[in-house]
This record gives C-alpha cells, sequence and structure tokens, in this order.
C-alpha cells in the first residue's frame, strides 16, 4: 500500500516537472496570453496598413481610450473583492454636469477639478456605504445609483449643453506633454497605472484585497475589516469618476446629460478581458494594462482599416466570451487530465 | 385542514409585496388625481398601459432570468436586433401581415437567447459576463444588418404601423398581446414543471440537483424565453414608435431589471412573481407618467426610477432582517 | 441492510477501517460515538456520497453500490439534513414534490389539489400542524426538520438516517419526532438515529451500536444495556497516556466573562480564564461552543453580558479589535475561516500581522516576511514542498499548522483553539498537543473547544460544559471523569453554581 503510494506521488511529481508541462502552465498563465494577442494584433495592424505603427498616429490613437483605461483601475479593486459598479458611468456624467456649470458661472480650473473630485468622492462613497449597509448585492444598488446620479444629471441639465469653460482647461484632455507628442491623458494613465500595481501588488491593502476575494470570512476571521475596505474602494472609485470627468469635458468641451453613456459595460469587459476574475481574488494589474492597450488598439486599428464602429463593437464583444471560455475549456481539459492520471496510476 | 378561510387569505395577501405595491399605488393616485383629474381618465389610462406593455414583456423575460440567480443584460440589443429585422422585412414585402412579422422577431430572438443560454449553462460563463459581451454583439450585428441605415416609417407599411393601435374590443392589440404574455407565462409558472424549477435553481441549486433539477435545461429554458420575449417586444416596437433605428432600447434592460426589483423579485433568485413584475412595470409607468402632473419635467424620470428601486432595495432588506431576527428568538436565548 | 468490513481510507487519515453495521426492518437503531469516530463518514457513504476504498453493502439480500446520492436515493435511501436540501422561498408542498410534481397525465397542467391533500394527508399522518402551503422560511427550525422527514417518507424510503435530528428541537418538538419515528417503525421502515443523547437514545431506539475512533466496538439491544456500558465502550481507551504531562503554573486572571448572551445562540455564559491554564471547553454538536469564542473574539455580537479585559472593560467590535489586544482564534472551520485556500502558505501566515512586516505599515518587504514565515512555519514543522505553495494543497493536518503557525506569530496572551484536531491523523494531533501545553507553559491563557472527551480530559485544568447553549458545569480536570463530563455535557445534570 504504502509503496503504491509512493510510486503515484513519485511519478506526479516527475509529470509536473516536465518542460513540457512547465512551459504549459507558464504560456495559458493570463497575462501571457494577452501579451502574444496583443503582440499578434500589432503584427496584423501593421501589415494591413501603413499607418499603424506611425508613432504618431499610435499615440493620438490613446486619446480614445484613456479615459476607460483609466477608470479600469480602481474597477479592478471593486471587481477584486468580488464586487461591482455599474453606476460609474453616471457618476462620470453627475460631475461633469456639475463641472459644466460651474464653468459657466466662470469658476477657475482648479475649483472645477476640485469640485469634481468631491462629487465623485461622495456619489461614491454614498455606493459604498449603501451596498455595506443594505448587505445587497452591489449590482442591485448600483443598477439603483446609476438611475439616481444621470438622473440628477439629466433632470437638472435637459437637453441642454454645457460648453463653456475657462481657457486653457482643454489641457488635461487634449494636449501634449509639452515638447513630446504624448498625450497628458495618457501620460497620466500610465502614472496610476504604476501606482495601482504599486498598491495591488506591494501593500497590505492590495494584499487584504486578494484575501477578501478569496474568502471574505476568512479574510474577517483574519482581522481584515472587510466593511471597511469595500467602503474605501467605492469611495476611491467615486474619485477617479470625478477625475475622468475632467478628462472627458476637458477633451470635448461639451458636457451634456448622456455623456459617456454605456462606458460602464465598457469598463468592466476591459478588467475582465484582464483576466480579473468576475468573482474576485485573482487577477493582475499588468493584464488590465495590457488588456486595455489591446482593445485600445484593436479598436484604432480596425478604424484604420474602415471597420465600422459596430463591426468593433462586435469583436470586442466576442473578444470578451473568447476571453472567458477558453480558460474554462482549459480548466476542464486540464482537470481532466489530471484525473486520467490518478486512473492510470491507480492501476 | 389546511385553512382556507377568507381571513387567512387576505393575512397572507397582504404579507407579500404584490399587495404592498397595489396599496402604493393607490396611494399614488389618489392625490395624483385630486391634482389632475384627466389623470385618471379612461384615454390617460390607456396611454400608461400601452406605454408600459412592451415593458411588462420585457420585464417578463428578465423576471426569469433573475429568478434563477443571473441577470440579462443584452435585453436592449436583442430588441435592436429583432426591431430592425422586421423593420426591413416590412419595407422590403409591405405585403407581410403582421402576425407573421411577430413570429418572425420572436423566432429571431429565440435563436439569440439560445446563444446566451448555451453559454451559460454549458459554457459555465457567468450570465453578466455572457450578456456583457452579447450586448454589444447584438448592437453590433443590428449596425451590420441596418448597413448604418434607418428604417423610417415612410418605408413601413401602414398595416404594420397601425397594428398596435388598432383595437379589438375596445383594447389595443398592442395590450391584448401584453395580456396574453401576462396569461401564458403565469401558467408556466403556476401549471409547469419547469416554471417551478426555475424557483428552484435560483433558490437552491445544490438542492435542486439533488432532487434531480436539470440546471443545464432550465438555464437554457430561461434564456430563451427571455431572449423570445425580446424579439416579440422588438417586432412591437418598431411599430408602435414607427421606425428601426440602430439605437434603439439602449439601456432598456435596466428598465426591465428595476421593474423586476420593484415586484419583489429578489437578485439573489428563488423569489418573486409574475404578478409583482407586472405591478412593478405598472408603477413605473404611473409614476413616469404623474411626472408632468406634479410638474416635474420628464427628464427627472431617471432620477424617480432610481430612487424607487433604491427604496424598494431598502424596503426589501429591513424586512429580511426584521425576519431572521424573528426566527432567531424563536430559538434558545 | 447490512454494511460489512468497510474501510474508507481519505489522504492521511483512515476515517472508518473494517466497520460493520447491521439494520434490519422496523428496528430504530443508534449509531453512537464521538467526533470524529465515523459516523458521518458512514452516513455519507450509505447515501452514495462518499465511495468505500474496501468493504461491502448489501440491502435486502443483495449486493449493491452507488455512484453518485441519486442512486442510493432510488434505492430507498434518504438521509435527513439540516438546511442545505430545503428551498426556503417555496411552499411545503412543493419543497416535497419538487423534482417531481404530479401533474395531469394528458395536459401536462400541474395539479396542486393532489399534491396539496397528499402534504396534507402525509402531516396529518405524523400529526403535525403544518400548513401545506405555508412558505418554509417561515417555519421554525423545528418545523423544517419534520417536513425533511414527510419529505424522506414521500420518497417511499426504506432506510432513513437521521443525523442528530433534535439538535435544535425543543421538549414538545421531539416528542413530535418520536411520534413520527415509531410510525416508521411499524410501517417496517429500518431508522438509523444518530444522536449524542442518551435520554433519547434509552427512549426510541431498539439497538445500537458504537464507534470509537474509525472502528466497530460493539453493539447490543438498548434494552439489555445500560448508560455506563455504552459511555465506555465509547470512550474506551486510558486516557493518561495520551497526553503531554503539563504542570499547570497559573497566573492571575486574564478575562472575565458574566453573563454573556447571544441571541439564539447561547445564555448566560460566566467563567473566568488565567494565564497559563488551559481551559477546555466541552459540549455536544449544537451546544453554542463556537459562538461564544466568536464572540469573545469579536466576529459576532453579544445581546447581553460583559467582558473583562485584566479588569478593563472589553467588548470587541471586529476581529483587529481583539487582535489588538493580543487574542487569537483558531476557528472551527480550517478551510473557509482559517485559511485563504487559494493563497500561498506565506500570505497566509503573515496574514494577521502583516502591518508589522511591513514599512511603514504599508509596504510589503519579501525578505522580513519570508523571514517571518520561515520561523514560524518552521517551529510548527509543516510538511510542504515551499511556503510558496497554495494552502489548499495541503494535507488536513499541514493546512492546522499552518493555521496555528499563523497565529503564534502575532504573539497572543489568550490563545483560543476551536477544535484544533478535528479530522487529523494522529502524529499531527500530538504535535498539537504538543504545541498547546508549550504555549500554557509560557503562560499563554488557552481556551480548548473539543468534542473528544479524552482530548478534554487529557489536556485541561478546568473544564467548562455546555449544553444546548447553556453552562451546565465548571469543572476541575481532577475532579472530572469522563461519564460526568458527559452527563453533564447531555445535560441529565445541572450543576448549581456554575461559577468557579
Amino acid at each position: 500500500m504504502a509503496e503504491k503510494r509512493d510510486l503515484v506521488a513519485k511519478s506526479r511529481l516527475i509529470d509536473e516537472m516536465s518542460l513540457k508541462n512547465r512551459l504549459i502552465e507558464y504560456f495559458t498563465q493570463w497575462e501571457v496570453l494577452l501579451s502574444i494577442i496583443i503582440v499578434v494584433v500589432f503584427v496584423f495592424f501593421t501589415i494591413r496598413t501603413p499607418y499603424f505603427l506611425d508613432w504618431f498616429n499610435l499615440m493620438n490613437a490613446t486619446f480614445q481610450f484613456s479615459e476607460k483605461a483609466i477608470m479600469a483601475l480602481p474597477m479592478i479593486f471593486i471587481i477584486m473583492c468580488g464586487d461591482i459598479d455599474i453606476s460609474i458611468a453616471s457618476i462620470i456624467a453627475l460631475c461633469a454636469y456639475v463641472v459644466g456649470n460651474a464653468a459657466q458661472s466662470g469658476a477657475s480650473i482648479p475649483s472645477l477639478i476640485f469640485l469634481a473630485l468631491l462629487v465623485g468622492t461622495l456619489a461614491g462613497l454614498f455606493n459604498g456605504v449603501m451596498i455595506t449597509a443594505l448587505e445587497m448585492p452591489a449590482i442591485a444598488v448600483t443598477l439603483a445609483t446609476q438611475s439616481v446620479f444621470r438622473g440628477i444629471a439629466i433632470g437638472l441639465l435637459g437637453d441642454q449643453a454645457r460648453t463653456e469653460f475657462p481657457e486653457n482647461f482643454g489641457f488635461f484632455g487634449q494636449q501634449f506633454i509639452p515638447g513630446t507628442i504624448i498625450p497628458f491623458e495618457f501620460v497620466l494613465y500610465l502614472v496610476l497605472v504604476l501606482l495601482f500595481a504599486f498598491i495591488l501588488h506591494k501593500t497590505t491593502y492590495g494584499r487584504r484585497l486578494y484575501a477578501i476575494g478569496n474568502s471574505a470570512e476568512a479574510a474577517r476571521f483574519s482581522g481584515i475589516k472587510v466593511k471597511t475596505m469595500r467602503i474605501i474602494n467605492f469611495t476611491v472609485t467615486g474619485f477617479f469618476c470625478g477625475l475622468t470627468s475632467i478628462l472627458l469635458a476637458s477633451r470635448i468641451l461639451s458636457v451634456r446629460s448622456n455623456i459617456a453613456t454605456g462606458w460602464d459595460l465598457e469598463i468592466i469587459t476591459l478588467v475582465v478581458l484582464g483576466g480579473v476574475a468576475i468573482t474576485g481574488g485573482k487577477g493582475s494589474v499588468y493584464g488590465v494594462f495590457i488588456g486595455s492597450m489591446l482593445v485600445g488598439y484593436l479598436k484604432f486599428g480596425m478604424g484604420l482599416l474602415k471597420f465600422s464602429g459596430t463591426l468593433m463593437t462586435i469583436v470586442i464583444g466576442l473578444l470578451l466570451i473568447t476571453a472567458v471560455l477558453l480558460p474554462r475549456l482549459l480548466d476542464m481539459y486540464k482537470a481532466n487530465r489530471k484525473l486520467r492520471l490518478q486512473q492510470m496510476s491507480r492501476n | 385542514m389546511p385553512d382556507l378561510s377568507f381571513s387567512s387569505f387576505v393575512k397572507k395577501a397582504l404579507a407579500r409585496r404584490e399587495a404592498t405595491l397595489t396599496v402604493l399605488l393607490v396611494v399614488l393616485l389618489v392625490p395624483i388625481s385630486i391634482r389632475s383629474p384627466q389623470f385618471l381618465s379612461a384615454k390617460n389610462i390607456s396611454t400608461i398601459l400601452n406605454d408600459m406593455a412592451i415593458l411588462s414583456i420585457v420585464a417578463i423575460g428578465e423576471f426569469y432570468v433573475i429568478l434563477s440567480n443571473g441577470i440579462d443584460l443584452s435585453v436592449g440589443s436583442i430588441i435592436a436586433f429583432t426591431g430592425m429585422a422586421t423593420g426591413m422585412i416590412n419595407e422590403a414585402n409591405p405585403t407581410v401581415s403582421p402576425l407573421l412579422l411577430l413570429l418572425a422577431g420572436m423566432g429571431i430572438g429565440m435563436v439569440m437567447g439560445l446563444f446566451n443560454g448555451v453559454l451559460v449553462a454549458y459554457g459555465k460563463i457567468p450570465p453578466i459576463i455572457t450578456t456583457l459581451g452579447t450586448v454589444n454583439i447584438y448592437r453590433g450585428l443590428t449596425f451590420l444588418l441596418s448597413g448604418g441605415t434607418w428604417v423610417t416609417a415612410h418605408e413601413m407599411s401602414k398595416s404594420y404601423i397601425d397594428f398596435p393601435r388598432n383595437s379589438f374590443l375596445g383594447i389595443s392589440n398592442l395590450l391584448w398581446i401584453a395580456l396574453l404574455v401576462i396569461a401564458v407565462f403565469y401558467y408556466f409558472s403556476r401549471y409547469t414543471r419547469t416554471g417551478r424549477e426555475v424557483y428552484a435553481i435560483g433558490g437552491n441549486p445544490t438542492a435542486a440537483k439533488f432532487v434531480g433539477v436539470n440546471e443545464s435545461r432550465v438555464r437554457v429554458v430561461v434564456f430563451l424565453i427571455s431572449g423570445t420575449l425580446c424579439g416579440l417586444a422588438g417586432a412591437l416596437w418598431t411599430a408602435r414608435y414607427a421606425s428601426a433605428v440602430n439605437e434603439m432600447a439602449t439601456g432598456f434592460e435596466m428598465q426591465a431589471v428595476a421593474a423586476c426589483v420593484l415586484g419583489g423579485v429578489n437578485f439573489a433568485g428563488g423569489s418573486g412573481g409574475i404578478i409583482g413584475v407586472v405591478l412593478g412595470t405598472l408603477f413605473l409607468g404611473v409614476v413616469t407618467n404623474a411626472l408632468p402632473v406634479i410638474y416635474l419635467s420628464v427628464f427627472w424620470q431617471t432620477f424617480v426610477q432610481g430612487l424607487i428601486i433604491l427604496i424598494a432595495l431598502t424596503l426589501n432588506t429591513m424586512s429580511d432582517q426584521r425576519k431572521t431576527k424573528k426566527l432567531l428568538a424563536q430559538r434558545r436565548g | 441492510m447490512e454494511v460489512q468490513h468497510v474501510t474508507k481510507v481519505f489522504p492521511g487519515i483512515r476515517a472508518l477501517d473494517d466497520v460493520h453495521l447491521s439494520l434490519r426492518r422496523g428496528e430504530v437503531h443508534a449509531l453512537i460515538g464521538e467526533n470524529g469516530a465515523g459516523k458521518s463518514t458512514l452516513v455519507k457513504i450509505l447515501t452514495g456520497v462518499y465511495i468505500p476504498t474496501s468493504g461491502t453493502m448489501t440491502f435486502e439480500g443483495k449486493e449493491i453500490s452507488f455512484k453518485n446520492a441519486i442512486d442510493a436515493q432510488q434505492a430507498g435511501i434518504v438521509a435527513i439534513h439540516q438546511e442545505a436540501s430545503m428551498f426556503p422561498e417555496l411552499s411545503v408542498t412543493e419543497n416535497i414534490y419538487m423534482g417531481h410534481h404530479l401533474r395531469n397525465p394528458k395536459t401536462k397542467k400541474l395539479d396542486w389539489k393532489t399534491m396539496q391533500e397528499n402534504t396534507q394527508g402525509l402531516l396529518q399522518r405524523m400529526q403535525l400542524d403544518i400548513n401545506p402551503d405555508s412558505l418554509v422560511k417561515n417555519l421554525s427550525v423545528a418545523q423544517r426538520h419534520m417536513v425533511e422527514i414527510v419529505k424522506a417518507l414521500s420518497l417511499d424510503a426504506d432506510l432513513v438516517i437521521m443525523d442528530e435530528p433534535t439538535s435544535a428541537l425543543t421538549g414538545r418538538e421531539v416528542d413530535d419526532l418520536f411520534r413520527i419515528v415509531r410510525s416508521l417503525k411499524e410501517e417496517g421502515k429500518a431508522i438509523l438515529f444518530i444522536s449524542h443523547k442518551f435520554e433519547e437514545i434509552f427512549e426510541i431506539c431498539d439497538y445500537y451500536t458504537v464507534f470509537r475512533d474509525g472502528q466497530y466496538i460493539g453493539e447490543g439491544k438498548v434494552a439489555e444495556s445500560n448508560e455506563d456500558t455504552i459511555i465506555n465502550m465509547m470512550i474506551g481507551r486510558s486516557i493518561d497516556q495520551m497526553y503531554p504531562h503539563h504542570e499547570p503554573k497559573i497566573g492571575k486572571k486574564v478575562l472575565e466573562v458574566k453573563h454573556l448572551s447571544q441571541l439564539g445562540a447561547f445564555k448566560d455564559i460566566s467563567f473566568d480564564l488565567h494565564e497559563g491554564e488551559i481551559l477546555g471547553l466541552f459540549g455536544l454538536v449544537g451546544a453554542g461552543r463556537s459562538e461564544v469564542v466568536r464572540t469573545i473574539f469579536g466576529i459576532d455580537k453579544a445581546s447581553e453580558g460583559t467582558m473583562h479585559l485584566l479588569g478593563k472593560p472589553f467588548m470587541p467590535k471586529g476581529a483587529i479589535d481583539s487582535m489588538r489586544k493580543g487574542i487569537a482564534l483558531v476557528p472551527e472551520d480550517r478551510q473557509k475561516q482559517g485559511l485563504v485556500l487559494k493563497m500561498s502558505l506565506t500570505h497566509n501566515i503573515s496574514l494577521p500581522v502583516l502591518t508589522n512586516l511591513c514599512w511603514k505599515g504599508l509596504v510589503t518587504r519579501k525578505k522580513t516576511e519570508s523571514n517571518y514565515v520561515q520561523e514560524h512555519g518552521d517551529q510548527m514543522e509543516i510538511k510542504s514542498a515551499g511556503y510558496h505553495v497554495d494552502a489548499e494543497t495541503l494535507s488536513g493536518g499541514n493546512q492546522q499548522k499552518v493555521v496555528l503557525a499563523k497565529w503564534i506569530g502575532t504573539n497572543p496572551k489568550i490563545l483560543i483553539l476551536d477544535e484544533p484536531t478535528k479530522g487529523i491523523d494522529v502524529a499531527t494531533k500530538a504535535a498539537v498537543h504538543e504545541f498547546v501545553c508549550d504555549m500554557a507553559d509560557k503562560g499563554v491563557a488557552v481556551i480548548l473547544i473539543s468534542s473528544e472527551l479524552p482530548e478534554i480530559l487529557g489536556m485541561s485544568d478546568r473544564i467548562v460544559v455546555m449544553h444546548e447553549g447553556y453552562q451546565t458545569a465548571i469543572l476541575d480536570a481532577e475532579e472530572a471523569t469522563a461519564e460526568s463530563v458527559m452527563r453533564y455535557a447531555i445535560a441529565t445534570v445541572q450543576m448549581e453554581a456554575s461559577n468557579a
């Protein structure tokens, strides 16, 4: 009996260590797959059109996706803990309304920024408190607040637009780092990527997020303040909604009540595509970064090839489903292999 | 003998969300109709009902998905695709009867729902992600189908546009269809095995498996229903609003979910009833329609809807907590 | 039904070793044994959830084996669970008929009338005053139990297994239950009744089998035996050798618990805890012990009562409050509460003290962390491929060592262990016991919850006994005997002044 057990253990160890298996383990990691895909995408587009691999064009393309990419970052924290927030687009709209209104009344740029951040943070705080106090699933609460926040903007703005902004306001969303062709927005994004990566992978806060996502109960039993952290996540997300609203308003210099419609689902797509499990506990900032760049440049490339916007949305939708389906198929395949190996060693 | 007396029936009925909603509805209607007597006029009531007819159909589909502990975000896109499809068929073949168009819509919707269902049931992809993906895919397909153009009223046959409006015995066709859907699915929920099994899967999936319920099959059915009903809604939508545009019904899923939440459907699945959903839809309709009466511009509609859901959620939770406390007190301590 | 030579081996532990069990029609058969004796494993084999490593089962003379739970159910074996198989939002009628609703053969329309009548009939047969239309969530725990039983009846079971069925029932409800059991007997069904409660066993059961440590010890007719013989079979071996010799060096009072109560879980718990002492907390399933320590640790809230830590009032609002005061809890459910399975050992072990290991309490430092983990992990002698592996890959015993390593590092003044040796192999058990005694020797106050009588007797300096949420006794280890403790736990005796 004991010898048989030894043999099984030995064969399993050998099996695990074989080069082929190790290669498979490495390459089926989400981040690696994404990196490969983005390289493939770049190669594909470069072949198809000379305009793709142009430094100026590539940098210009980032205007289209920087804001959404920025929002994907705080969403990582929320989804990592097993929550979700579908009211982010509405918070952006609300903040944008406040900014647009205040701008029209002649507010200065610093006060506009302050207002946007304040409103966003408060909205996020409201979400966080409601969710933890009500103990309701986040999707239910943010479904309601989605309408509440945007509803306020619609109610106050109607079908009008706010287009008066102070001079130089357009810097944030439109301008480049002086002397370069790198847009300010994009640089801001890269800085935030580093910041969030640091927080998630190198601080106690990030470690605790992983714990909560994998087992909120065990986290509670280990002294982690689960409720507090969730509230913080939502509040921070609200803060970044405020930030994004500044960038967005600054870029298009117009605020309407339907601003940023549909962004919530797109941003969630970016996060999930980046390898963060929708139930939480898994994922990395690097993955979401690559995922956001992938989607951004995929859209850019498709635009160059004169794909209609609609075809683009189809491709993104398919990408999301494939991205989730493939790992599951892989897992089932791996589990099957393990089972077969076990059965073989038993006989 | 079970207590079939009237008083216990009343007590039971009052304890349910449906009763609360009805009472609230009445309470709402009183001050509104005092302010504006024509609110309760036959014409206005008819407008409200017709406005809500399409939502009620879609909400019923969404209801089954939420019951099974899922969510269908692709509702708006399915409506758009089927609506565009039937619009285009009508444009090309004005002689095709409206009923046939409705059936076509349902058929197309069924296939789209099936795709959702298979991904969820057999691909084991969580419903939120599946429908997150198909929202885009279906909307994109809509654009592809239409080639970027719209179908306007001029291009549609009169028989099609008039169809929802034509009345039969004093009630519009649209309303008849909605009533038919409600009746059919009331029966489905109450008198068929699959209808009951949806409750089981949402309430306690492990127990459901234990008693032999085929979870995959039921999940597919649930999305099939949602898809088919959205298809029906799409065909009706195009006719009612006499146009098919690519952006139609964007965000409509939120209204459907809102109607369900109002109607007492629990997000965790396993509880809720069709009547509740219908009442929820009605409630939304009355509130929306009443806004101008209380001098609130229509622009505040979204906010009010959100507020109502928030209140409904709070009430839900508070009553749950009270019940748990009561049960605990029954034990020792 | 015969079960013969059944053995069930899990990695690292032999849950059942060559056991037999014979069940006859019309007989209520008690399966007796302490926690870990193997009863629930056997039940899982009978209901098709586990497959025996070796051995045979015969049913009505024919050899059988089950591939899954539904097989067992179709063969006529039904087990009464707690909550797991009810649909709270559905009616009683529907709970019974889900999966096989009755319907009109032609129209396929569900026949509620007949289902309701049948359910009503079943309920009346059991003389239960439950409305078949009431929703299960509105029923009391006792009533839900009854419905479970009625459900088993509707499946026309031949063998009904009841696992601690009375753990949540009051006196009157227990009588109802027994009435049902007797009518089942008359109908010729076989009943396997698992319980710790001797009053019940003697009242309702005809025959008994005793398991201990996964082995078959003996059986007999209830009428021909008495409590002592059975208790003897249950606890059998001599207690002294198995546990580390421990010289208690009891210091000053560290914790004072007075009249602590939690709605629905426990009431009026009072005891003191001293430095260097091991306070055993004994009781049977459902006694409320875990809830008490969870309240001390701050996870749950008390509804009444006070606690004093070193003389100062203490009422934690969360685990972190207790941790800051030097309390550590090794929870009952190792996999759901003690560890985050999908995280590495390193991350698990450092979790409670993360702030201390980091620069300014924020930035993680790999070296500091791995040194810390190495130090405490090695102390516990965890067997694994390395500290980087995920916790879920470890065996039960090693997982428990990880949890212990995790909490030693917090330098607790009060260490609470909830069933620390449940489901663990003998070698690790001994290591855990050594560890606990070491801690006590160093002056740590220890609360040890266990359902194993020998463990409690061998390890504790004093023993608090609980029964159904109440405290029944506080005994000094020297005075306590296995019989006396057991009697307090099953509440045939209640101690007057339980404040020691």
